[in-house]
């Protein structure tokens, strides 16, 4: 298929990602990535550790750089021009492990931030926008407090709170309940959950089986920086085509 | 068999260990033999330092008078600093236009007071008028034009030139600092050469080789006919000179900043500059308050190495004074004076420094 034919066929697509490789000085992290995300789609990224998942979805809103094939967002391909970097950056919302919150300002100066400076929206209705998106992952009374005074729970929904109000039309999710204690991750998942129900496109690297069954469209399993296999998640767990896959899936469903 | 605990404990107050002063006391002062011997040593030792101290400048020292031999006590002779006084502050200043100068100090503290103080809601208008106004104003009136009389750089001294000295060098530095240490980090391999050349270059010599460069050997970098002033030669050298220390104090808290604070802020669209302007600086200068604070108390009395360039710093002022035959042998009270007068200063910068990082911090109280 020529480049050309291939962009027409998924003009629609939030994602696509087209013979795309990445290398860490010699070390090839990706190798022949090729993705393509429907709008309003739920995908799931597992994965051993060490196996490009981060990677991948870093290069996605450019945090890494990639240095062969193609990345399309929203139509818009990434390329070293930084117009197109900032363009897509403002559509694309990112959650971390580690929350990355801004420590010295309030939870709702975090929210607003962005909005003001990037969006240039006026502050009064930057703060309700805020308000509106606090309320939804339930912590409107934290507002003021800043983020070292809040649990972990609480300040990863901050955290997804502070994308939300940039109105971003796609999220990463980079584990964003591997650095929570076991009663914090529901509190985050079902914030996730309400948002997948939303029909926001979202791709999330997670180990939550649980999640990848409940919102998943699809499953994806990378290994050793190549995609090894996708699947919708009932076939995925309950009839794995690769050898890999299934070592991964026994040893993280032995685990659980 | 399960064990189960049914009824909950009742809520109790904080057990009473230290019951007043003499609880306090005898916990921290003489909880055993050692404990007291060293507290009465050490209580014997600062008292008689303090007590020769307080007795040689308070109360065997002789204010009043005009002469030294007005200087009948065993004390410190502070006549000699009160006679000479006018010249201790302003140094060769015209007495008559003196108050020039202390219109630029009320002006001066005031902006000090409403930019570091929290009298104000926003400090963007005090900041403006400290930043960009009183610079102009105070060049105007300690220089001289518009229908002021002239006075030259040379005529300036005392304590008045040290505190021009210093702020000037300050209000430079911090800002200088903070691009040389940006350009360090910066990703485009010419600015970041430029900025470590600049700054190891800087920092490698003493501070009196770069005033005497700065003194002798700018000028004949400059094209025929441009003349510099020998204080803006002088403060041009210090300015440079601090900046190389404040770039690295900058540049190690740049790197106390996770890695993680600037993805998350490109990954919500702020640019390299909005990023930094928001995000990662205030923290970073946030850490480095007492580092940065160090390195202008530093600066401030490094002010008195301008003497090598014939600058009349507070210093070299008072010292001069010991060498009037009128007032030979006060060379104990004009260092005494001097220190005094440094150690204002520095204390009060070290103080402020205290207050700010206590109201910055925003920490991991829960
Ligand atoms: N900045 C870097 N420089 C060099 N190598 C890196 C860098 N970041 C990651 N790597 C390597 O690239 C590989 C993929 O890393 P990545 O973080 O994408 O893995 P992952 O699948 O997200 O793993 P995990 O589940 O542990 O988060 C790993 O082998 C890692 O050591
Ligand atoms: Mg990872």
């Amino acid at each position: 298929m020529s480049e050309a034919a291939m962009k027409q066929a998924d003009s629609n697509a939030a994602i696509q990602l087209v013979g795309m490789h990445k290398w860490y000085g010699d070390f090839h992290v990706l190798r022949d990535i090729n993705l393509t995300v429907e709008r309003g789609e739920r995908i799931v990224v597992c994965g051993p550790s060490g196996s490009g998942k981060s990677t991948m979805i870093r290069c996605i809103n450019r945090l890494e750089e990639h240095q062969q094939g193609q990345i399309i967002v929203d139509g818009i391909e990434l390329t070293n021009d930084v117009k197109k970097i900032d363009e897509i950056r403002r559509e694309v919302g990112m959650v971390f492990q580690h929350f990355n919150l801004f420590p010295h300002l309030t939870v709702l100066e975090n929210c607003t931030l962005a909005p003001i400076w990037v969006r240039k929206i006026p502050k009064e209705e930057a703060i309700a926008t805020a308000m509106k998106y606090l309320e939804r992952v339930k912590i409107p009374e934290q507002a003021n407090k800043y983020p070292g005074q809040l649990s972990g729970g609480q300040q990863q929904r901050v955290a997804i709170a502070r994308s939300l109000c940039m109105n971003p039309r796609i999220m990463l999710f980079d584990e964003p309940t591997s650095a929570l204690d076991p009663e914090m991750i529901s509190e985050v998942l079902d914030t996730m959950i309400s948002l997948a129900e939303e029909g926001m496109t979202m791709i999330v690297v997670t180990h939550e089986m649980g999640f990848a069954k409940t919102v998943a469209d699809r499953v994806i399993f990378m290994d050793a920086g190549e995609i090894i296999e996708q699947a919708p998640p009932e076939e995925f767990f309950d009839n794995p085509q690769s050898e890999r896959t299934k070592l991964f899936l026994s040893q993280i469903l032995h685990n659980a | 068999m399960a064990i189960v605990k049914t009824e909950r404990h009742p809520e109790m107050p904080p057990p009473v260990t230290q019951t007043g002063v003499i609880g306090w006391l005898r916990q921290n002062l003489f909880s055993n033999w050692l404990s007291s011997v060293l507290t009465i040593v050490a209580i014997y030792i600062a008292w008689q330092a303090m007590s020769s101290l307080i007795s040689y400048s308070f109360i065997n020292a002789n204010f009043v008078g005009a002469t030294k031999e007005d200087c009948t006590g065993t004390g410190a002779c502070w006549v000699f600093i009160k006679a000479r006084f006018g010249q201790n502050m302003y140094g060769f200043y015209p007495e008559d236009e003196r108050w020039r100068v202390n219109i630029g100090y009320v002006l001066g503290a005031v902006g000090l007071f409403l930019v570091l103080s929290d009298t104000m809601k926003s400090k963007k208008l005090p900041a403006i008028f400290l930043f960009v106004i009183y610079p102009v104003i105070c060049f105007v009136l300690f220089s001289g034009s518009f229908g002021l009389e002239v006075v030259e750089t040379s005529e300036w001294g005392g304590l008045f030139l040290t505190l021009v000295l210093a702020s000037v060098s300050i209000f430079v530095a911090l800002p200088l600092g903070i691009v040389l240490a940006l350009g360090r980090r910066s990703e485009m391999p010419v600015v970041r050469m430029i900025c470590v050349g600049f700054i190891e270059l800087v920092r490698g010599v003493p501070l009196i080789s770069v005033l005497f460069m700065a003194s002798v050997m700018l000028p004949l970098f400059m094209p025929e006919g441009v003349h510099f002033d020998k204080l803006v030669r002088a403060l041009v050298g210090m300015s440079l000179f601090s900046a190389a220390y404040m770039a690295e104090v900058v540049r190690g808290g740049l790197q106390a900043i996770p890695k993680g604070q600037m993805e998350a802020a490109n990954s919500l669209g702020l640019g390299y500059w909005q990023s930094m302007g928001l995000i990662i600086l205030p923290q970073a200068l946030k850490i480095s308050i007492p580092a940065i604070v160090n390195t202008f108390i530093g600066l401030f009395k490094d002010t008195t190495l301008v003497s090598i360039v014939g600058l009349l710093d507070l210093l070299s002022v008072v010292k001069a004074g010991t060498t009037d035959k009128n007032w030979l042998g006060l060379a104990t009270e004009a260092y005494v004076f001097v220190a005094a007068m440094f150690w204002v200063f520095c204390f009060g910068m070290s103080r402020y420094s205290i207050w700010l990082e206590n109201k910055l911090h925003t920490g991991h109280k829960r």
